[in-house]
């Protein structure tokens, strides 16, 4: 049994939907990809996933269903998510943010532990640690959503664009340290990218998806060879 | 602004069914309402009591402030927690300019309504910068602090202090017809003319640039609506409807005092509104019955079941603000929109 | 001089309460952009709750910490009961269930314990240790107990993981969801906090200006002023503005305007502050979404 598993999965904007019954599978251990053009639906969901927007069909995680529980709850299960956007909080500073992040975190030597990680993953961080988040860098910024994923010692980790804004020597030491964790701490990723040689470069499994469907999936290597997909998305 | 979506409940009307009265489209069943309406407004005097026919005549009264405010609140957007002092303004302007000035009550209606016109222009003028809820916010500190500057010793030659000022009401100068009855027909005179300016005033262009600032501001100024100008004309007009039903008010009561303008006068005409229904005219009427009746009603029952204690009148205000939350939740167009629907879903040819 | 400083002081002695009030406000603002209207009455009724566990022959204190615990869960209750299934709906709707909520208490009071002043004890000596005509032991104790309640709610706001996590919830309610917050939970702790706050104004104020069901409102009027002057996005600053207000009143009615028209000051003070300052002296300026 795959750990995520995802079966016609619809979801709703008011009136509009915006995934018209997706499946998919994502393999414990793995760094599975969505990669779609702009408004396929990427962000939607991943954002399913977390309970929210308004959605029916079914999501198990470990062969628990999803939908319909509360955000906060689906986060407790292990799902940490990098929101598109960086989801921030601007007003407290790094520190907090990661001390956020461990919310769910039970014991005060795992939270400093965990922020240790962080800080080793991400000593830019950590020259900032007093700094108010909201005044820093795009890049840092981004860096700080993955170290607060981090804090939250997930199973899995559900990442939207983290590549978003960096600078293309950043995105490459980032994606270095997305795979050390997921390599090192086990994480499991569903990884959403524009960037999809990155993406393919990293992930084992692909998914493509255009207007709310699933069109193609398979090995990264499998869909990277593939002749549209290059075309469309590898631009060689 | 509406509580919830005014545009869904309105009902579209069907040419075969309207009507045209003073130049105003209304469907059919509309008009039989308004018909009836008048006709019982015309009569009812004559067959009540004179003590009904008073508290007819204070419920017109309350209407009309209800009117005024609905004009700010439901048809333009803004918020005001503050016209128990247009109100006051409106019902010391009457009472200084009968007692000190001995003007016949008569003129000093629409010296009342200018006075307040004015006041709110003013006070709208500043409120332009104020959205929403900081609008609120002001008038609330307005409301609360009205009674104390009322009583101020140094204006005390005016406003008589804590004592306020007596007055009489007009008297009739027709035979047949007592003071109560008489004062009743100038209050109701008084309300036609502002309902039909009312209802002139929200159709047309100016209503359409009024309550497109309520929907959508931003949308309103770039469609060349000089929503600064609108917004306090706006609230010198609520002001106007509002200082009106002050002056007629303290006819009725042939009394104004401090103590009567608190800010629970605010509240008991944001009750009406609401009650009655956000950006509906003919609700204003509906608030007014509201205001007046149902704490008399409230009162009665509770008296039979807690006799006479003076402290149990209090849970009328308790009532009051149980039918306020209720209305939020159920019933977000008010009395007024729950009619349109109950209307439009059942009065449909051929259903 | 003299006369300068017992009404500075006897000011801060108010402004305690105008800051616990500013506070509360502030709190309930941050955590859902409205202004509670309510919240002078909320205090009221929480303080004759006080009064009615005294009569019927608590000590003081006890009294005291069961009011601040009941009017805790009250707190929370309102928020989840009456707030929680119109989170989404139109600002009017809010203002109007503030409005129904201020006027619900008021009558509640008023028909429980009746609209007569009632006497209220306060809990301090009736002689201070040390020898002075500037402030009475009331006004030291009301001001000593108004910065032990702030600091112990700036150390839980500033050091403690829930305290945190309710500043993050109210500022981006769904990036906390994602770190596994209850924003739920948050707003309701948010609501109690609030309520408790008030009540301890109340029962501070109570002795003062004695217990009937409309004393709070003046006195909630000057706790918005010190948050606006102070700053409706920082609760620091709704503290120093609630403790200026009462210095201001105490001068301005000693010195300008006499004491009769000490509402009216206020008036003048937030529609001045909101119309020339609107972020206040220490908040930020809010960017108007339209
Ligand atoms: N809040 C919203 N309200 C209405 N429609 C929305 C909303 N968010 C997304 N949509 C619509 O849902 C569809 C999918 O959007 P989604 O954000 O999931 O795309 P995406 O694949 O993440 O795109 P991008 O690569 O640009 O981030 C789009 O057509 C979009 O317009
Ligand atoms: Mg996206």
């Amino acid at each position: 049994m795959a750990m995520l598993e995802v079966r016609g999965l619809e979801a709703f904007y008011g009136h509009t939907q915006a995934l018209h019954g997706l499946d998919f599978d994502l393999e414990e251990g793995g760094i599975t990809t969505i990669l779609g053009a702009n408004g396929a639906g990427k962000t939607t969901t991943l954002r399913s996933i977390c309970g929210m927007v308004s959605n029916n069909g079914s999501i198990t995680f470990d062969g628990e269903g999803l939908i319909g529980k509360a955000t906060e709850n689906i986060v407790r299960k292990g799902i940490a998510h990098v929101p598109e956007g960086r989801g921030t909080f601007v007003r407290v500073t790094t520190e907090e943010n990661l001390r956020l992040g461990a919310f769910t975190v039970k014991g005060a030597k795992k939270i400093a532990d965990g922020m240790e990680r962080v800080y080793t993953y991400f000593p830019r961080l950590k020259e900032r640690r007093n700094q108010q988040a909201g005044t820093l860098s795009g890049g840092e910024q981004q860096m700080l959503a993955v170290g607060r994923a981090m804090m939250l010692q997930p199973r899995l980790m559900l990442l939207d664009e983290p590549s978003f804004g960096l600078a293309p020597l950043i995105v490459k030491e980032l994606f270095e340290i997305l795979r050390t964790i997921n390599q090192e701490e086990g994480v499991s990723m569903l990884l959403v990218e524009q960037n999809a040689t990155l993406a393919l470069g990293l992930a084992d499994h692909a998914y493509l998806l255009e207007t709310g469907r699933v069109v193609m999936s398979g090995t990264s290597d499998d869909i990277a060879s593939d002749e549209n997909v290059r075309k469309s998305y590898l631009g060689y | 602004m509406a509580l919830s979506d005014a545009k869904s409940v309105a009902m579209r009307p069907n040419p075969a069914h309207t009507a045209v009265l003073f130049g105003i489209k209304l469907p059919m069943w509309n008009l039989y309402l308004t018909v009836i309406g008048i006709a019982a407004a015309l009569v009812l005097p004559f067959v009540v009591e004179g003590f009904t026919v008073f508290q007819l005549t204070q419920a017109l009264v309350y209407a009309i402030a209800v009117l005024g405010l609905n004009l700010l609140t439901g048809f333009n957007g803004q918020f005001s927690l503050g016209h128990s002092a247009f109100y006051a303004l409106g019902a010391y302007t009457a009472a200084i300019m009968v007692e000190r000035y001995e003007v016949a009550f008569y003129w000093t209606i629409l010296p009342a309504g200018i006075i307040c016109f004015i006041g709110g222009f003013l006070f709208g003028l500043p409120a332009l910068r104020l959205e929403g809820l900081f609008l609120a916010l002001a008038t609330f500190a307005l409301a609360v602090a009205t009674p104390q500057l009322l009583r101020y010793e140094h204006f005390e030659g005016f406003t008589g202090g804590v004592q306020g000022i007596d007055l009489f009401k007009p008297d009739s100068p027709i035979e047949f017809l007592g003071g109560d009855q008489w004062l009743y027909f100038v209050v109701l005179v008084c309300g036609a003319l502002l309902v039909v300016g009312a209802w002139n005033l929200t159709r047309g262009r100016t209503g359409r640039a009024i309550m497109a600032i309520r929907d959508n501001p931003l949308a309103a100024r770039t469609m060349g609506i000089n929503t600064s100008l609108y917004k306090s004309v706006t609230f010198g007009v609520s002001g106007f409807y509002t200082g009106i039903a002050g002056a007629l008010g303290a006819a009725v009561a042939e009394f104004v005092a401090p103590d009567s303008f608190t800010f629970f006068l605010s509240v008991w005409l944001l009750v009406g509104m609401v009650i009655g229904g956000l950006g509906s005219i003919p609700a204003a009427i509906v608030g007014g019955l509201f205001i007046l009746y149902v704490p008399n009603i409230s009162e009665a029952l509770i008296g039979q079941v807690f006799g006479d204690d003076p402290s149990a009148k209090a849970l009328i205000g308790v009532a009051f603000g149980c039918f306020l939350i209720f209305a939020v939740y159920v019933m977000p167009n008010g009395l007024a929109g729950f009619v349109r629907w109950f209307v439009a879903r059942y009065s449909r040819p051929g259903i | 001089m003299d006369q300068f400083l017992q009404q500075t002081l006897s000011g801060l002695a108010n402004g305690a309460i105008y800051a616990s009030l500013a506070l509360a406000v502030v709190m309930i603002y941050q955590a859902i952009d409205h202004f509670n209207f309510a919240q002078g009455e909320m205090a009221m009724f929480s303080t004759f709750i006080a009064w009615q566990l005294i009569a019927w022959g608590a000590p003081y204190w006890v009294a005291f910490v069961v009011c601040l615990a009941i009017s805790f869960i009250g707190g929370m209750a309102i928020e989840r009961i009456i707030f929680a299934p119109i989170h989404d709906a139109p600002a009017l709707s809010h203002v109007v269930v503030f409005i129904a909520l201020t006027l619900i208490f008021n009558a509640m009071a008023g028909f429980i314990w009746e609209f007569t002043i009632k006497e209220f004890p306060s809990p301090f000596p009736a002689e201070l240790p040390f020898e002075t005509k500037l402030i009475g032991p009331h006004e030291v104790g009301i001001v000593g107990i108004t910065l032990i309640m702030l600091g112990m709610i700036y150390v839980f706001f500033r050091f403690t993981p829930i305290g945190l996590a309710m500043r993050a919830a109210a500022a981006s309610p769904e990036s906390a969801r994602l770190v596994g917050i209850s924003v739920k939970k948050m707003l309701g702790l948010g609501w109690g906090l609030a309520a408790a706050v008030g009540a301890v104004a109340g029962m501070m104020i109570a002795p003062v200006v004695f217990l009937e069901p409309n004393m709070m409102l003046g006195i909630l009027l000057y706790g918005f002023a010190g948050a606006v002057v102070g700053g409706l996005t920082s609760p620091g600053g709704a503290v120093v503005g609630g403790f200026l207000m009462g210095v201001l009143e105490a001068l301005a009615g000693t010195y300008v305007i006499g004491s009769e028209l000490k509402l009216t000051f206020a008036l003048v003070v937030i529609v001045a502050v909101l119309l020339f300052r609107p972020a206040g002296l220490f908040g930020r300026v809010v960017v108007q979404r339209v």
